[in-house]
């Protein structure tokens, strides 16, 4: 797989796979295409040339079943700020899971927004609207995981949790890609390292 | 090892429901713009003054007003429509649901019908209730009214589905309002044409209801086509980002 | 087949081809064009009705057919470009919208000129003028969005669905404001080509006609050949291309 983007080579020859059980942390410098990786591999940009598979088949042959089994999380958390985080997270499930205010309330508590489930989440601050977003992973059944840049603005307790939820996906059989600012130590975490500001110019 | 007791995630084929997820996006915008009502009802102010504009700035007699007024009408329906749909889009691409949308199971398509049906109901559906009260300032009879409102009710929808399509194409775009009207007025002409020339036919008395039915043509045309136009519109803009 | 699709996705290829072409489209269109405006300004009969006047029509009918047919052809490339994403149907689609609308603006013009003898007026919300003002507008939108975005691939993919919204348009439009010409003013004199035209008067046309065509093939080249270099400007061919000797 190659990706150029603006006229400049993003990474070249990529091929890689993503199996059940793993974690994998995509590294490399500001402006080595990570957050365009995940990007494509999500099947929101499709400025590249290859083919991204899903179980062996090019992923839209089947598009439909394969966001039903991927979970994606971007820059930009998906909440909205007129809504609170109880609608948020409810409208995010909503086209995937049947599930009672009920689990997701816990999955808001667990998230640590106990007794902020009706506050508007325009009154939130950044970190608590991200947990907005994590929130979901706890309800989450699909098998794939793309998180980009989840650690951004949760505290030191929050990344703690979270980092756990990581291990403990991938020890139950799914997998995850991520993007992180800081250097997490994770076990069993593996690395794909984009090179330096897009590979060779031709 | 106690891994065999933990519940093992497994990649599912199941089929997902559509109508729910329609219901959801509809529901959902319908709240946010509640819940921003000054900004929903801005177009509509934008509406009422620009009607009254053309009694200030051409002529307040009777005998001008009623011959052009069905016109100013839908120009000023249409105007507002144009001011509104920049926002379809853009605050859900800011905060990143609009690619969390596009990464639904459900089809793309189902869910843009869905959000252009609320565009609709929140900006076209209150342009039809006050257009009778508009339309007795710009002494149009009552037939004449009543024609207009309907000749709004079934274009004002199609100005919704064919405008999603340049706020999908604008998205994300410095100059996107401008823009966006630039792309879409050539395309509203044909419902402007049909809706003000259907109220001019009835004020001679013809019958409408060939007309009102092939304006009702064009709205199922939108419905199918459109939405189609805006989905593949919206991830290019996706991909651009 | 699928080599021939694959070598015209190749822009080098095109350049060259393009190249060769050129002089022919060139030469013969410009001998055509002028063989078919010497005759029908000088030459052909007057018109019983209009006299001198109608033969503005040599300019009038070609470009406005033209005008649509480019259109047409934009919105041709667009589906190649949205189905198999080949560059070269974004560069016809970019290099051409600025002559569409040039022609569309000519027949505009030469219309209005025609419209002051015929008419006595300069313009005249006649119905084949109006479609031609909305073509304008919708030529202006795909230059405009063109413009606005300055990612490649975004780009021509954007600017294909407009394009291609439009031409499902065209044919509502031009229903549309036929109808309304209709009720608004019931119809005097249009500006069409009259079913009895003698020879002498359509066979110098339909000469400046093909002529135009071959014509528009050479500007569309030209221009394409100018985005093509900008777009591989980068690449080894190019380079080597501008500078013979090396950078070296």
């Amino acid at each position: 797989m190659s990706c150029e983007r603006d006229g400049r080579v993003l990474f070249q020859g990529l091929d890689f796979s993503i199996v059940p059980g793993s974690l994998t942390r995509v590294e490399g410098p500001n402006g080595s295409g990570k957050t365009t990786l995940l990007r494509i591999l999500a099947g929101l940009h499709d400025g590249f040339e290859g083919q991204v598979l899903w179980q062996g088949r090019p992923r839209n042959d089947d598009r439909e079943s394969f966001l039903r089994n991927l979970l994606f999380m971007g820059h930009r958390p998906g909440v909205k700020p007129l809504l609170t985080p109880l609608e948020n997270l409810r409208f995010l499930i909503s086209g995937r899971q049947a599930i009672t205010d009920g689990q997701l309330s816990e999955a808001l508590a667990r998230a640590g927004l106990a007794g902020f489930e009706e506050v508007s989440c325009q009154h939130l601050s950044a970190g608590q609207t991200r947990r907005v977003a994590l929130a979901r992973l706890l309800l989450s059944d699909e098998p794939l995981w793309i998180l980009d840049e989840v650690f951004t603005a949760i505290d030191q307790q929050g990344v703690e949790g979270l980092e756990q939820l990581l291990v403990n996906r991938a020890a139950m059989g799914g997998a995850v890609i991520l993007t992180t600012h800081h250097e997490p130590e994770l076990p069993g975490m593996d690395r794909l390292r984009l090179g330096q500001g897009g590979g060779r110019e031709f | 090892m106690n891994s065999e007791a933990r519940p093992v995630i497994r990649p599912m084929v199941r089929a997902v429901p559509i109508l729910p997820a329609m219901w959801a996006v509809l529901k959902r915008d319908l709240q946010v713009n509640f819940r921003q009502l000054q900004d929903t009802l801005n177009p509509l102010l934008f509406f009422v003054m620009v009607v009254s504009l053309f009694p200030l700035g051409v002529s307040p007699e009777v005998s001008f007003l009623q011959v052009a007024g069905a016109g100013i009408l839908w120009v000023a329906a249409l105007l507002s429509t144009l001011l509104s749909l920049d926002h379809l889009y853009r605050h859900d691409f800011d905060d990143g649901t609009l690619e969390q949308l596009a990464l639904q199971p459900q089809p793309l398509y189902w869910l843009v019908l869905a959000k252009t049906v609320a565009h609709w109901l929140v900006t076209g559906l209150p342009l039809v209730l006050l257009a009778p009260i508009l339309g007795v300032m710009v002494h149009l009879d009552g037939n004449s009214i009543a024609v207009l409102c309907l000749t709004l009710l079934v274009g004002t929808p199609v100005l919704s589905f064919i405008g999603s399509i340049g706020a999908a194409l604008t998205l994300g775009l410095r100059s996107g309002g401008v823009l966006l009207s630039l792309l879409i007025i050539p395309l509203y002409i044909p419902v402007l044409i049909f809706g003000t020339g259907t109220v001019a036919a009835a004020a001679e008395g013809a019958p409408v209801g060939g007309y009102l039915a092939l304006m009702g043509a064009f709205l199922v045309l939108a419905i199918t086509l459109a939405p189609f136009a805006s989905a593949a519109a919206l991830r290019i803009s996706l991909s651009n980002n | 087949m699928w080599q021939f699709f694959h070598k015209l996705g190749s822009p080098k290829w095109f350049y060259g081809i393009a190249g060769r072409w050129m002089p022919w489209l060139l030469w013969s269109g410009l001998v055509l064009a002028l063989v078919g405006i010497v005759w029908g300004l000088a030459f052909a009969p007057k018109d019983y009705l209009q006299g001198n006047s109608y033969r503005i029509i040599f300019i009038h009918v070609p470009t406005a057919f033209l005008a649509q047919s480019v259109y047409i052809m934009m919105a041709s490339a667009a589906i190649v470009t949205l189905v198999w994403r080949m560059k070269l149907a974004d560069v016809f689609v970019k290099s051409v919208a600025p002559v569409g609308a040039v022609l569309t603006f000519l027949a505009l013009f030469t219309g209005a000129v025609w419209g002051k003898p015929t008419w006595g007026t300069w313009w005249i919300w006649d119905a084949r003028l109006t479609s031609m003002l909305i073509l304008l507008f919708l030529y202006f939108g795909v230059i405009a969005l063109g413009a606005a975005i300055s990612d490649e691939k975004s780009s021509a993919r954007a600017v294909a669905v407009l394009v291609l919204v439009g031409a499902v348009n065209i044919p509502i439009i031009k229903y549309s404001v036929e109808w309304w010409n209709t009720l608004h003013q019931p119809a005097t004199f249009k500006l069409t080509e009259k079913p009895s035209m003698p020879v002498e008067m359509w066979l110098p046309l339909l000469l400046v006609v093909l002529g135009l065509y071959l014509l528009f093939g050479w500007l569309a080249f030209v221009r394409m050949q100018t985005e093509i270099l900008y777009r591989e400007r980068k690449t080894h061919w190019v380079k080597t291309l501008i500078r013979p000797e090396g950078a070296a």
